[in-house]
């Protein structure tokens, strides 16, 4: 397994960081997450296409640059860190993985290029008004209709879905029940039929809608009731890209924290000084780092086909969950008052932090997902 | 001279293995051969039974020794920390009499730092050394000193002047342990054990040659003799295992080995023993108990992210990148994992964990890891320490304003040591 970054990987991160910088100091995330749409669709083409974004992991056959998760991973991990607002997460980790494990061949040619080019934004709506992450809780239909489908039922917490140019689609044959009976479709975001509300989110830097679809058109992607696995495997990837942005939220939380007690007189020494405020701050450092290394390794293990993959994926957003919360709030509690106001940009990285530890499952749900994988 | 390279390297030392090994030598007759040769510790100095090879080549010249099955020089103990230490600040009279014998494993060590009253304030030693005539006469107490009962000698950390600052007014010794002034007596543990001893000098005497820093220097001795510590840790802590062949030179080995290893057969226990979780959870049906799962799973998660912790820091290393943060966690995260192990043996094993020895479940081994695993967050420096050590050197935090260190050292307040 691997457990460093290359040379040139580490030139990569660089790069990256310098540009999120300059383009998402916080005063542009303040902007943006008051936006309906959540970010700016020409700053964003603008960098996506400076710096080849959303075509690192798609495969060059499909117009990509044919990289793994594990720069995935340095890229997402670099957007948690700057709170990026960008569709870039629904597209890269969810739209387009789900596209590469269902789709054909001519389809992945049809749908990816515009997406490694910049051009269509997507998501991947699989869940439901529940919120739940696996097959059982679907229940929105799809009816053959020529050589097209409809769909109908309503997905929810999708990921950007309010804006996305191309929305992927789990959904199951009328009367199938559980992991039968599963596919996956695209369909136009502007479509007739479809009604994408946007949510009220307490994190505003990641947008959620609930789509209806009223007998909306969809085509097919890949085989008809076929769609267990690839959807158990575009999940795990989500859960491995989702770790990976969540430690560079944290680790940016923890530097950020560190900065401020290290400024901080009271009782005419800096508050750094304070035993109380040292032991935090290790404890808060051992928290980060051994999330980073679970989320760097479980991308590793999905470029190396490991076959712990199930149990690697869900300990680490497990991991991630607890850490990022975790330091979310001590980051709070040693900025004292100030941290609590909105002026402070704690609070920014502490909802991420909340969204990232429930979106896909929470702690206690990926540890029991682990445990199954390691005890049958 | 060319360069050496791994396999001139390799080539030499097996040539010489295959001229010079053999399995019917007596251990101590080998080993004065391996001194001899300076295979047996290649990147000392050539005048001191070394090779003068970059430390990089001993993974070579260890192969070559597994290979073939070769017994290497003693390296268990406190004795490479006393060897380490008489490299570095030892004079030649000190290399003469006691590197060959470390090395042969002849002579057993000791280290004598610790007191009662300075454990994590190491430098707050009150152990006196004062000067009669050319001799220094040593009284006081030491304690946690792991083998005193079977050490030849003994590394000393004394105070000689107390009109200075407490780091000032250290000096470093090498004590003849086997004297009338020196007692030992074992030091019985919360989990039964007695593996270290507590050491009574009462006036105690150290020849003038024996003295290995200056008077006042004692500290930075000391600081070499830890360094090594700390590195040598996990080595230390993995369990050393002697050849399973058969032949004199092995059967002495494993004596040795034995011996050596004696004090430390419950630090498996100490470290939780993460192990034995699921084959335990397993055949209790626990396994299907959804809070224990739970605890279990955050066991397995602390577990396996530390060691991933640990290979991305060897990854950087070897890789030759600047250290980061990732390497000084260890210490501190083992304590983490102890401690959770500890309660998932315990919720486990539920009633069971009442009881010990052969009444006790897996014949009291669960019992042991339950009174042992409180050790992992003290020994070798507490959790508050590493929380320290980690916020001021990896953080660069400040440190709490100092009350002592520009004192003189009669003047601080320190522990009274019921005598």
């Amino acid at each position: 397994m691997r457990f460093s970054f290359t040379p040139e990987q580490d030139e990569f991160r660089a790069t990256l960081r310098r540009a999120l910088e300059a383009r998402s100091p916080t005063k542009e995330v303040r902007r943006l997450m008051a936006t309906e749409a959540g970010f700016d669709p020409d700053a964003w083409k603008k960098l996506n296409q400076e710096l080849g974004l959303t075509g690192l992991h798609i495969p060059e056959a499909y117009g990509g640059q044919g990289f793994g998760f594990g720069e995935l991973g340095i890229v997402l991990e670099e957007m948690g860190r700057a709170l990026l607002c960008a569709p870039f997460f629904s597209t890269a980790a969810l739209a387009t993985t789900a596209i590469l494990n269902a789709g054909t061949e001519e389809q992945k040619k049809a749908l990816l290029p515009s997406i490694a080019a910049g051009e269509t934004t997507a998501t991947f709506a699989f869940s439901e008004s529940d919120g739940g992450n696996d097959a059982s809780s679907v229940s929105t239909t799809a009816t053959p209709s020529g050589s097209t489908y409809r769909l109908d039922g309503t997905k929810s917490f999708v990921i950007d879905g309010h804006t996305a140019d191309l929305i992927v689609v789990l959904a199951r044959r009328p009367g199938s029940k559980g992991e039968e009976g599963l596919s996956f479709f695209t369909v136009a975001g502007n479509a007739p039929g479809v009604d994408r509300r946007q949510l009220k989110t307490m994190d505003e830097t990641r947008k959620l809608a609930r789509i209806a679809f009223k007998s909306a058109e969809a085509r097919l992607l890949g085989e008809a009731n076929a769609g267990a696995a690839p959807f158990a495997r575009t999940i795990q990837q989500a859960l491995v890209c989702l770790a990976n942005e969540m430690v560079g939220g944290a680790d940016r939380l923890r530097e950020d924290a560190l900065e401020y007690v290290k400024m901080r007189m009271q009782f005419g020494r800096s508050i750094a000084s304070f035993q109380t405020t040292k032991n935090k701050a290790a404890d808060m450092l051992v928290d980060v780092e051994l999330a980073k290394s679970a989320a760097y390794y479980a991308a590793a293990a999905l470029d190396e086909g490991d076959e712990d993959l199930p149990a690697v994926a869900s300990l680490a957003k497990a991991c991630a969950s607890e850490a990022y919360l975790q330091t979310a709030i001590h980051a709070v509690q040693m900025h004292g008052g100030i941290g609590f106001t909105w002026d402070n940009d704690t609070h920014l990285w502490f909802k991420r932090a909340k969204s990232s530890e429930i979106l896909f499952g929470d702690a206690n749900e990926h540890r029991e997902k682990m445990m199954q994988h390691w005890t049958h | 001279m060319t360069e050496p390279t791994e396999e001139s390297v390799r080539s030499e030392v097996r040539a010489w293995l295959e001229a010079n090994w053999s399995p019917d030598l007596g251990l101590v007759e080998w080993r004065n051969k391996l001194v001899d040769s300076g295979w047996g510790a290649p990147h000392w100095p050539k005048q001191w039974y070394g090779r003068d090879l970059p430390v990089k080549f001993n993974t070579i010249v260890d192969d070559e020794f597994a290979r073939i099955g070769a017994v290497g020089v003693a390296k268990a103990g406190i004795r490479t920390l006393a060897a380490a230490t008489i490299l570095a600040h030892g004079t030649d009279f000190h290399k003469e009499k006691f590197l060959r014998r470390i090395l042969t494993g002849e002579d057993t060590w000791c280290q004598l730092f610790s007191e009662p009253g300075s454990g994590s304030d190491m430098a707050g030693a009150v152990t006196r050394a004062d000067r009669q005539g050319n001799k220094w006469v040593i009284n006081g107490q030491k304690v946690w000193t792991t083998s005193a009962h079977k050490a030849h000698w003994g590394l000393l950390l004394a105070r000689a002047n107390w009109d200075v600052p407490k780091h000032k007014g250290l000096a470093y010794f090498i004590l003849d342990m086997k004297q009338p002034g020196v007692q030992v007596h074992p030091l019985k543990q919360m989990n039964y054990h007695a593996s270290f001893n507590q050491v009574f000098f009462t006036d105690a005497i150290v020849e003038p040659e024996f003295l290995v820093s200056d008077v006042g220097d004692g500290w930075t001795v000391a600081t070499t003799t830890l360094m090594h510590e700390r590195r040598g840790a996990d080595a230390l802590r993995s369990w050393a295992v002697g050849s399973d062949r058969k032949g004199r030179i092995y059967d002495e080995e494993r004596a040795e080995i034995a011996t050596t290893m004696e004090p430390y057969k419950w630090y498996p226990q100490r470290a939780g023993r993460v192990d034995l979780v699921m084959e335990r959870a397993k055949e209790t049906g626990k396994i299907n108990d959804p809070v224990i799962r739970q605890e279990i799973a955050r066991l397995l998660i602390l577990s396996k992210s530390a060691e991933w912790t640990a290979r991305r820091a060897r990854a950087a290393q070897e890789q030759g990148k600047p250290q980061g943060p990732e390497g000084s966690l260890g210490k501190l995260v083992s304590s983490h994992i102890a401690r959770q192990a500890a309660r998932v043996h315990t919720y486990i094993s539920g009633s069971d964990a009442l009881l010990t020895g052969e009444d006790g479940a897996m014949n009291g081994v669960i019992a042991e890891i339950l009174v042992s695993v409180p050790a992992t967050s003290i020994a070798g420096g507490t959790d508050e320490i590493q929380r320290n050590i980690i916020s001021e050197r990896v953080l660069k935090m400040p440190k709490e304003p100092s009350v002592d260190t520009n004192k003189p050292f009669k003047d601080v307040p320190r522990n009274v040591v019921a005598g």
